[in-house]
């Protein structure tokens, strides 16, 4: 039983180095800031939560385990804030996202032929 | 297998800090403060468990807490030019 | 309630990060966990939208699905980033979302920022405007499949 747990928190300790690693390789081979954000959200989310879960499944049910799912709450609910916060800043600071298709028009075209059917 | 972690953290912050040495705007250099941040407070925490002392996950905690707080301020300063403005300014939040 | 659910959990946050439980320190954690409700309550942040005990139920079922979202798109732009090629194609668009109070529409918004390859860029009113990695991240958000589910999660309340 003990050795399923280790095998189970190692396994989701190497998936978390895996993908922080993945998020840091994206973070410098992206293009501009806008990807370089999507890039950056693999660490916040997978990275850390699997981190966390490994570390949590090593040390059982204590009060370790109860701070680390703090901090796993702590990334969910504050990572957003800060992304959000982050790309609209880039769009006030006139920063123009490089863009394959833009379907903001298309779109709002669509919705007023189509009415507000939903 | 902690060991492993943190040679991947450590990998990964030399990345960032090379994305935040590297970037070309302001905002490529918070972005990647506030991942230097994150991965910090990971490192907190495996080093904690490598050293078998996890009292390190409390910094950590403390620490997450500062980094929002942190990086919304340096936005909204290079965003206004000052932390005082006032909120019904605000265009399009 | 819901002073009381946000009480207990600030209590709760005291009991975990404290570790010493002598009588003095626990009586202590108490006083505090009040004080910040009072705090809380004159600021105005203890209402339905700083501390939404109506969806705590929905959330059960709600967070297992969005771990698997994310776990999901976050797959995807892990293939992306270590394509040789990077083949990026990113794209702007404009979800309309459906949901009736301001707290479904805040999860609607923060959940397609924490799914990899989708950032809510900007909000106004009801229409939100969405940066995706790849065209297929907007087609998916078109769609209104994570729009459904959370108004399914608000609905739950």
């Amino acid at each position: 039983m003990t050795f399923a747990l280790d095998l189970a928190s190692w396994v989701c300790i190497l998936l978390g180095s895996f993908f922080v690693v993945v998020g840091a390789v994206g973070l410098v081979r992206m293009p501009e800031v806008f990807t370089r954000m999507h890039a950056a959200s693999v660490i916040d989310t997978l990275g850390v939560g699997f981190l966390v879960l490994g570390m949590a499944l090593q040390a059982g049910l204590s009060l370790i385990t109860l701070k680390l799912l703090f901090l796993l709450a702590l990334f969910v609910f504050t990572g957003p804030v800060v992304t959000h916060a982050l790309a609209q800043a880039c769009l006030q600071d006139g920063i123009a996202p490089m863009l394959d298709a833009d379907r903001r028009a298309d779109r709002a075209a669509a919705e007023q032929t189509e009415g507000r059917r939903s | 297998m902690f060991a492993v972690a943190a040679a991947a953290i450590l990998v990964a912050l030399a990345l960032a800090i090379a994305r935040a040495i590297l970037g070309p705007t302001i905002f490529d250099r918070v972005l990647a403060g506030n991942t230097v941040g994150t991965l910090a407070i990971m490192l907190l925490a495996v080093f904690g468990f490598l050293t078998g002392r996890p009292e390190f996950l409390d910094i950590g905690l403390t620490y997450g807490l500062l980094n929002l707080i942190g990086t919304l301020a340096v936005l909204k300063f290079f965003r206004h030019g000052d932390l005082a403005h006032r909120a019904d300014t605000e265009r399009g939040s | 309630m819901r002073y009381v659910s946000l009480t207990a959990f600030l209590y709760l946050f005291w009991l975990v990060l404290s570790g010493h439980y002598t009588p003095m320190l626990v009586v202590a954690g108490l006083v505090c966990s009040v004080l910040c409700l009072l705090a809380a309550i004159r600021m105005r942040t203890a209402d339905e939208e700083g501390h939404p005990i109506e969806l705590f139920r929905g959330a059960i079922t709600y967070l297992p699905w969005l771990a698997v979202e994310i776990g999901k798109s976050a797959w995807a732009v892990t293939k992306i980033i270590l394509h040789p090629r990077l083949p990026i194609s990113p794209t702007m668009t404009v979800v309309t979302a459906t949901q009736r109070t301001t707290v479904g529409r805040a999860t609607y918004a923060n959940s397609i920022t924490l799914t990899p390859g989708t950032i809510t860029v900007a909000a106004d009113g009801d229409k939100l405007t969405v940066h995706a990695l790849v065209t297929e991240g907007a087609l998916d958000l078109e769609a209104g499949g994570m729009d459904r589910r959370v108004s399914r999660f608000e609905g739950s309340a």
